[in-house]
């Protein structure tokens, strides 16, 4: 192996611009796909785990017992157990097992618990008073959920997704070494297999340099929406 | 206006014995009165306040407002009978995500108002309660007086028939709470709207109320008459809270 100068370890990532670019767009794929199941999903669950829990508008003990329940089994699963295990079930929707959109499979089916967790514990926060304000007002549930709930809980529920985008950029690594690709793929496959540490130590400063990003924005954003 | 009839409550305590929150009352409320319900803690009186528009479901009785009884009313008509019934609260229970003038917007939207309806509206309460530059504050940026205020306009603003308020003054100091209980006064002379009006102060009822009723132990032990610092009370109880005052 020839010897590691940061010269020839910047040309050596230069040639290999195309493949890290495509590793960060399988990357952002396995994001967004598991993101968005986590709001779409995992958003409207732990609503239902929130205004279930006694003492709120549709305690119901029985209803929030299973979903808290079937949440935390699903949470219970080490990442790379539950994306084994679900092999089946990505080869049924995807109709592969390897890519970034087959990867995203078992993402969303860890992201969507993970996040009914956090949007139940955000809206916690909103002091029962106001909703019962509402109610006091006539509101309907739903507009309690939507002009009440999500609204007070704003800059909560964006401090939650950026948690949760943080945490997912690390599972869709691990996802990634299993066949998905993406920039932990990367960082694997030239940095520890064929012995490129400067690959290795590239994707993990660039893998720094994209959490601090979301943090940072989710901060400001979180801050700017809050007003309390 | 206001008929409470047979109105019984009572709670689960943590003990699994049960609490009569309150037990068997009636009580009648006119038109164009404010009316005090008065008592010391855990009499019921906030209870009583929050069976009127059925926050709290009477375990047997009816409820009657504006020849309405609530308690037999679907879940969709309840919340149309809700909003002629404005609700003011001791924490004042705002929105903190929205501005002064959207949190008076809240109930009109949910009546379905069209926006130039709710922007006049608005206008127009703010104006009532003295706030008409404090429409684009959040708030956190107002004084706890400025909040009641907000509080108060947002339960003026569907034009209700009723309004409930529960210790609307007992988070604030003497001077804002008889800025508050004037803004109330005012409110009722103006519009004729009904006040019922929950407190622990004898002074509250004094300074607002025609008539109050002395709760204890979840019982209207008399319907006192207030005629300015005049209060006509024969039980024990009434003239203990008088003289606590």
């Amino acid at each position: 192996m020839e010897e590691l100068t940061f010269a020839a370890a910047l040309a050596d990532l230069a040639s290999m611009a195309p493949e890290i670019w495509q590793a960060c767009r399988e990357t952002a794929l396995m994001l967004a796909v598991g993101l968005a199941a986590a709001i779409a999903l995992g958003g409207p669950l732990g609503i239902v785990l929130y205004l279930s829990q006694p003492g709120q508008l549709f305690a119901n003990r029985w209803v929030n017992g299973l979903l808290g329940w079937t949440v935390n089994l699903v949470r219970s699963f080490p990442f790379i157990i539950l994306m084994v295990s679900l092999v089946p079930l990505t080869r049924l929707i995807v109709g592969s097992t390897i890519g970034p959109v087959a990867a995203a499979v078992p993402l969303s089916f860890a992201a969507i618990p993970y996040f009914a967790r956090l949007v139940e514990q955000t809206l916690r926060e909103i002091p029962r008073g106001v909703v019962e304000a509402a109610e006091a007002m006539g509101a309907s549930p739903m507009q309690i959920i939507v002009k009440v709930l999500l609204n007070e809980a704003r800059s909560g529920l964006i401090s939650s997704l950026t948690i949760l985008t943080i945490s997912f950029l690390s599972y869709s690594a691990v996802a990634g070494v299993v066949g998905g690709g993406g920039i932990g793929d990367l960082a694997i496959r030239y940095g520890y297999y064929r012995f490129q540490t400067d690959v290795m130590v590239a994707m993990v400063l660039l893998l720094v340099l994209i959490v601090q990003i979301i943090q940072f924005a989710g901060n400001r954003l979180a801050s700017r929406l809050d007003k309390r | 206006m206001i008929h409470l009839q047979n109105i019984r409550k009572r709670f689960r305590r943590p003990d699994g014995g049960w609490f009569d929150a309150v037990c068997d009352t009636s009580l009648s409320i006119g038109a164009g009165e404010v009316f005090g319900l008065i008592g010391f803690s855990g009499a019921g009186k906030s209870t009583l306040l929050r069976l009127i528009n059925l926050l709290e479901r009477p375990d047997g009785g009816a409820v009657i407002v504006a020849g309405q009884d609530l308690t037999a009313l679907d879940a969709k008509a309840l919340r149309r009978a809700r909003q002629q019934l404005g609700m003011v609260f001791q924490q004042f229970n705002l929105m903190a995500n929205r501005t002064v003038a959207g949190n008076i917007a809240f109930p009109l939207e949910i009546a379905g108002w069209s926006a130039a309806d709710i922007a006049s509206r608005v206008a127009e309460c703010l104006e009532i309660v003295g706030l008409a530059d404090r429409a684009a504050h959040y708030p956190a940026q107002l004084s706890g007086g400025q909040k009641q205020r907000v509080g108060i306009a947002r339960a003026l603003a569907p034009r209700p028939k009723v309004i409930l308020a529960d210790e609307p003054t007992s988070a604030l100091d003497p001077k804002t709470t008889q800025s508050i209980l004037d803004c109330l006064k005012d409110i009722n002379q103006r519009f004729g709207v009904t006040v019922v009006i929950v407190t622990h102060e004898m002074h509250v009822v004094r300074s607002i109320c025609h008539r109050a009723a002395v709760l204890d132990a979840g019982s209207v032990v008399e319907v006192v008459e207030v005629n300015g610092a005049e209060v006509d009370a024969r039980s024990a109880l009434a003239r203990s809270l008088l003289e606590a005052a």
